[in-house]
């Protein structure tokens, strides 16, 4: 759908933190509906200033940022956030917290059971749903916070290096999980991470940004077809594209 | 020996040589002053003695314990709601609340009895300006210490500051007011036998425990001496043993001090 408006559009965006140096230097990109986008750069090069700017937890300093949503535009589209911690409340059940961005909202009893229990199915933490935080391990409590972001169903999904304190092996399986979540709700996702081979297996454009000042520097598309599996990570393709990007990643870190 | 086993008899053990030190101690003493280190088994006699007017005491004590601790509870959540709004509101009324913990009570003991009156109305005031402060500072800073992504969370989801104080800030800052709590419980029943010393009698309900020390310190009952603060103590321990079943019935299940080493 080439014409119709893109779902986040950035047009010459800057941000500084008060009278601080500046951190993103005149952003543009767009995204449409059913893009996933990873954003991977050094530190500094200010990829989760950008999703606190989409998520309005802070304001662009100039340029525009523009949510439409399907149609219209008048309508600001719901948003979900995975932060780098779980972020889940320790004194609430799991089945609490996945309520808890609906009981924010406002939702009623009937309409966040429901949503409840949807979620937690689909990421497979029905069984917890009575379990405390510190009851559950570190790739357990993602699950619930996905869990949570997915229950005021998104239309845009922002992820902050959600799986970088995860081992490999949980990394690489929350990795499919995650695509599989999005085969049955499909968010458009802007994804910051460290690690080139989960931007490559998750995204169709992933988007290598340098630091100081936060510029976007390449971009680099994804020619992998969805669904992806495990079985997608042994392809020549797939290892090509981890090469390219790896490459490209390093230049700019030298660059910086 | 197991670990369990000797957990519970150290303790013991330890408690067994205390009183044979106090025994020996007593004994050490010339005879004719014995009296002034009564040995346990006498402190255990006049408590017998005394026991109407020692328990009529406690319970006055007691009563004026729990009514001071209760408003303190109360009155200091209120400030500490207020002095968690705001840095500059903390900045301009910390100065004052550390003199009003520094000043010491018992100064103006004898005014609050022209103030409020003698009797429980006192001990209860005086409990109360001893109980105050630890809660304050500790309910205040609990409430300042919110998870600052817990907090964009709640941003994000452009939550109200009400939602956001109550389904938020306070229950992360009950760790810290349950630690304010269990120190203003120690606290209470020495205040309030404070208070009851310096203002405590009315004169229509016997006075309390501390009314109670100065009877007995005027007439050289030291052995009902040593009683009435043993019964201080344990009135005491009734009330750190409260807020304790209160601090574990509101945090066990969540938080990391109750961690337990089977999950």
């Amino acid at each position: 759908m080439p014409d119709s408006p893109p779902l986040v559009e950035f047009k010459d965006v800057t941000k500084r933190y008060g009278p601080g140096p500046l951190v993103l230097d005149r952003i543009s990109l767009e995204a449409r509906t059913g893009d996933f986008i990873s954003l991977i750069g050094p530190s500094g090069c200010g990829k989760s200033t950008l999703l606190r700017l989409i998520a309005g937890l802070s304001p662009v300093t100039s340029g525009s940022l523009r949510l439409g949503g399907p149609g219209s535009g008048a309508v600001a589209p719901e948003l979900g956030f995975v932060f780098q911690e779980p972020a889940l409340l320790p004194w609430l059940t799991v089945a609490k917290n996945v309520e808890l961005a609906q009981r924010l909202a406002g939702r009623t009893a009937a309409q966040r059971t429901a949503a409840r229990e949807q979620a937690l199915a689909r990421v497979g933490m029905s069984e917890h749903a009575s379990y405390y935080p510190r009851q559950l391990s570190g790739g357990q409590k993602m699950r619930v916070s996905i869990a949570r972001a997915l229950t005021l169903s998104p239309e845009i999904l922002l992820l902050d290096e959600p799986f970088g304190a995860l081992d490999e092996m949980t990394r690489g399986r929350l990795n499919e999980e995650l695509l599989a979540l999005r085969g049955q709700q499909a968010w458009t996702a802007f994804f910051v991470t460290h690690s080139v081979a989960e931007a490559v297996f998750l995204s169709n454009r992933i988007v290598i940004m340098s630091a100081h000042p936060g510029r976007l520097h390449t971009e680099v598309p994804v020619d992998l077809p969805y669904p992806r599996t495990a079985e997608t990570r042994l392809t020549p393709v797939y290892y090509e594209l981890v090469a390219t990007v790896s490459r490209l990643l390093r230049s700019v870190e030298r660059a910086a | 020996m197991s670990r369990r086993l000797l957990k519970f008899l150290l303790p013991v053990v330890v408690g067994v040589l205390a009183l044979l030190l106090w025994y020996y101690l007593h004994f050490a003493i010339v005879a004719d002053n014995r009296f002034l280190l009564p040995r346990p088994d006498e402190i255990l006699a006049a408590f017998t003695e005394h026991r109407t007017e020692l328990l009529q005491a406690a319970a006055n004590t007691a009563k004026g314990a729990l009514w001071g601790f209760g408003l303190a509870v109360a009155v200091s959540f209120a400030l500490a709601l207020g002095l968690s709004l705001s840095p500059l509101v903390r900045v301009s009324f910390y100065p004052y609340l550390m003199i009003l913990q520094m000043t010491p009570v018992i100064v103006f003991a004898p005014i609050l009895v022209l103030w409020v009156g003698a009797g429980l109305k006192s001990v209860v005031v005086i409990t109360f300006l001893i109980c105050f402060f630890p809660l304050v500072v500790n309910t205040t800073q609990g409430l300042i210490s919110t998870d600052r992504t817990l907090l964009e969370l709640f941003r994000l989801y452009r939550a109200s500051r009400w939602r956001e104080l109550r389904l938020l800030r306070v229950p992360s800052a009950l760790p810290y007011f349950f630690a304010g709590l269990r120190i203003a419980a120690t606290l209470a029943p020495i205040g309030a036998l404070v208070g009851d010393y310096t203002a405590g009698n009315s004169g229509n309900d016997g006075g309390g425990l501390g009314f109670l020390t100065l009877i007995y310190s005027s007439q050289a009952k030291y052995s009902a001496l040593f009683a009435t603060a043993a019964i201080t103590c344990a009135l005491g321990f009734i009330f750190v043993a409260g807020v304790v079943s209160l601090s574990w019935l509101a945090l066990h299940r969540w938080h990391d001090s109750y961690e337990r080493s089977d999950l």
